[in-house]
């Protein structure tokens, strides 16, 4: 039973898709711009990586080795369009900000990476585990970024304003985004990560 | 373990996984169509109650300026235009600027609404949450004040550090100003007595 526990927490701390393996620095760096932007991204991910890794296990047995690939990128991308339509109905708000990067979770290393590594070996059940652990290792690496560039660019966090005006713009923009994400990996690799 | 990479099977795996997947979002896309086209509706209709007076009654309609076709609604109120809402589109810094611009008929904004931009985060986004860049906007005459920014010897408040994107919010609301003229001369042999304007000052309802 500790072995399925150790498998999420694995995907949070050990495997950390942004921290420790650096997977996914595309939607990573663009959507991180507020706590919420980062949550709802992860989120997104988290459920696509689920389902992807869930379905990719359950087929993996019937795709010849040659063509696995472009299976694997059609189911995923068949989930990330499922996600976008569900969000540009039910959450249009949610739609606007991120629209732009929902499609870019097809090409999101981290799903096509956990497919290929542990996806098509494992069983579903463990899979969806892996999923999960993973998507929350996303999701939470986001949210903290997110709320760090909110905190010192915006003087906000999760759109609540406690500074009344505006932080150091260039946290906001792509700079801020790579200096947040060294030192988050710094202090993560140096207190969380012992290995 | 895996299945033989041969011809037939790589055709079967690929074409089945493909079949199911179209199958799939060609039920997604059908459940969701109708909530999608709501929402923007409903969306289209916030902006427009912001942008105009008070109306109970629009008409939709097209009008040339510049060699394009520029979309805009037509508010009417007891049978009299109180105003019309354009939808403005121009290119901002980071890709297509879209406003919703509401001018009465006698050439004066009413008010303007963002309706979609791919602007910075933190910068050029202010165009849509920015209050005083927003509310410059109310009651802006373009008869009496020079629509560009304060850079360009206009009478535009930039936002700070946006300069492009506010000269493509002004260069927006120009092209709507000059469609609400386009459309208010077009049908400038009913629409005579168009001066009684009810001056309601509403209250912003622009954060979401």
């Amino acid at each position: 039973m500790s072995n399925k526990l150790k498998l999420i927490t694995d995907g949070l701390v050990k495997n950390n898709p942004t921290f420790v393996l650096i997977l996914g620095m595309c939607p990573t760096l663009a959507t991180t711009t507020s706590a919420v932007n980062g949550l709802s991204m992860g989120l997104a991910t988290l459920f696509v990586l689920v389902l992807s890794n869930i379905v990719i296990s359950a087929i993996a047995r019937f795709i010849p080795d040659k063509v696995h690939i472009p299976a694997y990128i059609v189911v995923i991308a068949t989930f990330v369009t499922l996600v976008q339509f569900l969000m540009q109905a039910y959450t249009p708000a949610m739609y606007e900000t991120l629209g732009l990067f929902i499609p870019l979770i097809v090409v999101n290393c981290i799903i096509l990476g956990r497919a290929e590594a542990f996806a098509s070996k494992n069983g579903v059940w463990d899979s969806a585990l892996d999923g999960i652990g993973v998507g929350l290792g996303f999701t939470c690496s986001l949210t903290v970024l997110g709320a760090v560039r909110e905190i010192l660019g915006s003087g906000s966090i999760f759109g609540w304003n406690f500074l009344g005006g505006d932080g150091m713009l260039a946290f906001v923009m792509a700079p801020g985004a790579f200096l947040c994400l060294g030192y988050l990996m710094v202090l993560f690799n140096k207190f969380l990560k012992k290995d | 373990m895996a299945a033989q990479s041969n011809l037939k099977n790589m055709t079967l795996a690929l074409g089945a996984v493909c079949l199911v997947c179209s199958a799939l979002l060609g039920v997604a896309y059908a459940v969701t169509k109708a909530p999608i086209e709501k929402a923007a509706q409903a969306k289209t209709e916030a902006s427009l109650s912001q942008v105009l007076p008070a109306f109970d009654a629009i008409e939709e309609s097209t009008v040339a300026v510049e060699g394009e076709d520029v979309h805009y609604y037509k508010a009417l109120s007891e049978g009299k235009v109180v105003g019309y809402a354009v939808e403005a589109g121009t290119i901002g810094f980071g890709g297509p600027l879209t406003l919703m611009v509401g001018v009465t008929p006698d050439g004066v904004v009413y008010n303007t609404s963002v309706l979609s931009h791919s602007e910075t985060p933190g910068l050029g986004a202010k165009c849509a949450t920015d209050t005083k860049f927003m509310q410059q906007w109310q009651g802006f005459n373009p008869g009496e004040k020079i629509l560009s920014v304060k850079k360009d010897g206009g009478d535009v408040d930039a936002i700070t550090a946006s300069t492009i994107t506010s000269r493509a919010y002004t260069r927006a609301v120009a092209l709507a100003v000059a469609a609400a003229e386009a459309a208010a001369a077009g049908e400038a042999a009913d629409a005579v007595s168009g001066a009684s304007l009810p001056q309601t000052e509403e209250g912003g309802q622009d954060n979401e």
